[in-house]
């Protein structure tokens, strides 16, 4: 899958080691939920960068202790209209504080781009023929926002509302 | 009434040129029906039976006449030169062509209104009580919160994809006109005993195939935290709402599933966490919004001999008066009235409205209300501000728009939904019974003498009519491909909500008129002085009309 | 012998349509879109999936219907009320005074 950060197609520095498989000697690689726990030891005496993959019935609070070794959560979307990742990309930025990539898995469109990017995603793997361009015109479609969310958009309200002179 | 900033209209301008280049894309095949539909869906772009259908939002009912005007238009340019009002308050165009769609939007975004999540799942419109701002018993206007709740809820990030559809309403007034208990969320304004005016959050209610009543999730909630808390609550709907089975997906069976107790106590935990965050409401935005609902610049001092409604003209016209008792209701200010204009006539389509009528309507809003009309949940119009002594000159010209039929919460005031004429999902017809009904009650004198009842229609389970909510309700079935309709008896949508109970096997579509006036009948029989439909049923249950309608034992309901 | 036709919404405006042979897709049934065997079938099929698959129209899906001396009649309500329009409405019909047909 094509990666985007930033708008921009770039190189995809981690690799997704399903379930199944084993775990390369080396490279940063992003590992389901389940591998994380059972063997996070081994992976973190890797030493190279370790990434998770959440499903979409996964909580943001499954991986709350482990945020620090975490390069890479990544949710999934398994279809787009099943919206429980970005509750669980909220709660990773604004409740855990979390840095790190968040990863938009499964489903992306772009017609939720900007939704996503709102919600604290920073990277997409996106369909094959999606481009930069597509990137930039939906997340350029809306600029006004009633609601504070995680990506630090200035809301409405704020707007409306900011003291003169701060 | 609200007035859109720059924020406000930049936002449904953009919306609209984004939804003009999805319909490009589709238009061109560059996208499938199956990538399109939540797409249009998110724009209020339904497909239906014979055509496309837009449903226009109209936010808690509130309507100026230059927007009137506008929908009026639309409909003869775009449309059939008619329209269609919806228990959502909304309006509904049932000829759109999709091509012609983002420019209908375009118009709309003219007059700061739009189509945003009419549909699809995702916060619908927000509805509020017709009389707000007007109501003799209101603690506080209803739309201010209205208003603040779909700024919120519009295009909201996190909560675009919901496991389902999810409706709030509010009611500033203890008598509930806004169905609040059948709602996702229904908000009630109270005031606290030391003079906090806040919020009472009920959680859970819906119609459908599984009707529930909302419970008190949270009996008094401090006004500047209503979104932090409705944000929490929706938070955790989203997660733990069902997502496998679109029929159990509602908040309700959350509710249902969970308990109230269980729900509360995460929702509160969540809630702590956010509640002093930036989706505290500034006091200075609360009184941005109230401004906007300040009261019109009524002409009456508040001193003025209040006269109550029914005395007003009463010696003149027998005709007036009735329709003065029954559609005119009580101001709160003195030397007002407030006017239903019912759009349940004989000849008429519940809730339908053509396009001279709408430009008609709004000249006598401007005339007579203050250039404002409020769509009801009943699926008729409210001018809120009428001075008592323009009531006769009003009724006048309603009559002459055959707007006046004296018959608000009537038999015949029936809440309808398309059902088969239009609807995609619908099993059988529910406008045509509708009409049926009106014309077997056609004596207004036997429908004053019946008095209050409230009948509702759905053509199918999904129950836009509100039939579990009707004193009546009827249900359109499909039985091998023949029209028949079930009925249930005791349903309420008020404070005292109540869902109504089948009260047998369905009827033949050639036999439920006359099922309907067995029902009234031993009503008529049974009741004691004074007693509406609802507290006969309440007092002697479903037997009497069960033993009318079905008389023989073989034919008893299991 | 069951007869069909292919019926579907048009994409542009959304407006019900009937597939008829030669002729393409059409606001009434005619006897020549009415399926009569197989090959007929299979052809039929065909042309309504390349007509989605176009974004010429919505969904596609055949419907029974009655061959009355030339005059093509959906057989269930729901479909004769799509063929002729809204029942409330007969002045919006399509193809005969519906008070002499009737749903």
């Amino acid at each position: 899958m094509p990666l985007l950060k930033d708008g921009k197609r770039v190189a995809d520095p981690w690799v997704h080691v399903a379930d199944e498989v084993a775990v390369p000697a080396t490279g940063a690689v992003i590992v389901g939920l389940k591998r994380w726990r059972h063997e996070r030891a081994s992976l973190l005496k890797r030493g190279d960068p370790v990434g998770v993959r959440l499903k979409s019935m996964h909580t943001a609070s499954d991986v709350a202790d482990d945020l620090d070794h975490l390069g890479v959560v990544a949710l999934a979307l398994p279809v787009f209209t099943d919206g429980r990742a970005y509750t669980n990309a909220r709660r990773l930025r604004e409740r855990h504080g979390y840095r790190g990539e968040i990863r938009a898995i499964g489903n992306v469109l772009p017609d939720q781009y900007l939704f996503m990017l709102r919600c604290g995603f920073d990277a997409f793997e996106v369909r094959a023929g999606d481009t930069e361009k597509d990137w930039d015109k939906a997340v350029q479609a809306i600029s006004v926002f009633y609601q504070p969310a995680a990506d630090g958009r200035e809301s409405a309200l704020s707007l409306r509302h900011r003291t003169p002179g701060a | 009434m609200y007035q859109y900033d720059e924020l406000d209209q930049r936002l449904v301008d953009e919306r609209v040129e984004q939804f003009r280049d999805q319909v490009a894309r589709r238009l061109a095949g560059e996208i499938t029906e199956d990538e399109f539909k939540p797409l249009r869906l998110m724009n209020g772009l339904y497909l239906q039976l014979h055509a496309y259908m837009l449903r226009i939002g109209i936010p808690y009912g509130m309507l100026s006449s230059v927007q009137l005007r506008k929908l009026a238009q639309i409909t003869r340019k775009y449309d059939r030169g008619y329209g269609h009002f919806t228990t959502r308050q909304c309006l509904q165009l049932n000829w759109p062509k999709l091509s012609e769609t983002p420019d209908i939007l375009a118009e709309l975004a003219e007059v700061q209104m739009h189509a945003i999540q009419t549909s699809g799942n995702s916060f619908r419109n927000v509805t509020a009580d017709q009389y707000a701002g007007a109501a003799t018993d209101e603690i506080e206007d209803s739309r201010i919160w209205a208003e603040i709740i779909r700024q919120w809820s519009t295009l909201h990030p996190e909560f675009s994809f919901l496991p389902r559809k999810f409706k709030i309403a509010v009611t500033g007034s203890p008598h509930d006109r806004a169905a609040v208990r059948f709602h996702d969320i229904g908000i009630v304004i109270h005031k606290a005993p030391d003079g906090e005016v806040g919020f009472e959050i009920l959680v859970g209610g819906g119609l459908g195939r599984t009707p529930m009543i909302g419970q008190t999730i949270r009996a008094f909630l401090p006004k500047k935290h209503l979104l932090s808390y409705l944000e929490a609550l929706l938070r955790i709907y989203n997660l733990m709402g069902r997502r496998d089975n679109k029929y159990k997906a509602r908040i309700k069976i959350l509710v249902f599933e969970l308990g109230i107790e269980e729900l509360q106590t995460l929702v509160e935990d969540e809630w702590n966490r956010n509640k002093d965050g930036p989706l505290a409401l500034p006091q200075a935005e609360i009184d941005r919004i109230t401004r906007q609902f300040s009261a019109p610049p009524w002409q009456t001092p508040a001193s003025a001999p209040n006269q109550p409604v029914g005395a007003v003209h009463a010696f003149e016209n027998p005709a007036f008066e009735d329709w003065e008792r029954v559609n005119v209701a009580e101001h709160k200010q003195p030397g007002y009235a407030i006017v239903n204009l019912s759009l349940k006539a004989l000849d008429r389509v519940p809730g339908d409205l053509t396009a001279a009528e709408m430009d008609a309507v709004a000249d006598l809003a401007d005339r007579f209300s203050f250039g404002e009309i409020r769509a009801s949940h009943e699926q008729n119009l409210v001018f809120a501000h009428v001075r008592q002594d323009d009531l006769l000159p009003l009724w006048r010209s309603l009559g002459v728009l055959g707007l006046s039929t004296p018959n608000l919460n009537m038999i015949s005031d029936i809440i309808c939904c398309p059902g088969l004429d239009y609807c995609a999902l619908a099993s059988a017809r529910s406008i045509p019974v509708a009409q049926r009904i009106s014309m077997r009650f056609q004596d207004i004198k036997r429908q004053h003498n019946i008095g209050e009842l409230r009948l509702k229609i759905s053509g199918c389970v999904n129950a836009c009519g509100h039939h579990h909510a009707g004193h009546i309700g009827i249900l359109g079935v499909d039985r091998q491909g023949e029209e028949f309709y079930q009925i249930t008896l005791g349903g309420n949508a008020g404070e005292n909500a109540s869902i109504g109970k089948i009260i047998g096997p369905a009827f033949a579509s050639a036999d439920v008129v006359d099922a309907v006036e067995a029902i009234v009948a031993t009503y008529l029989a049974i009741r004691e002085v004074g007693e509406t439909f609802l507290e006969a049923y309440r007092r002697v249950g479903a037997a009497p009309f069960k033993q009318r309608l079905y008389p023989e034992p073989n034919h008893a309901v299991a | 012998m069951t007869l069909l036709v292919y019926t579907a919404n048009r994409v542009s405006d959304g407006v019900v349509v009937f597939l008829a042979e030669d002729d393409g897709w059409l606001e009434i049934p005619r006897p020549s879109g009415v399926i009569r065997g197989a090959d007929m079938e299979m052809r039929m099929k065909a042309v309504a999936e390349a007509a989605e698959e176009a974004a010429i129209v919505v969904s596609p899906y055949p419907i029974e219907v009655t061959d009355e001396g030339g005059e093509i009649r959906p057989v269930s309500l729901r479909e004769r009320i799509r063929a002729y329009g809204p029942s409330i409405h007969p002045e919006f019909a399509k193809q005969w005074p519906i008070a002499d047909k009737g749903y």
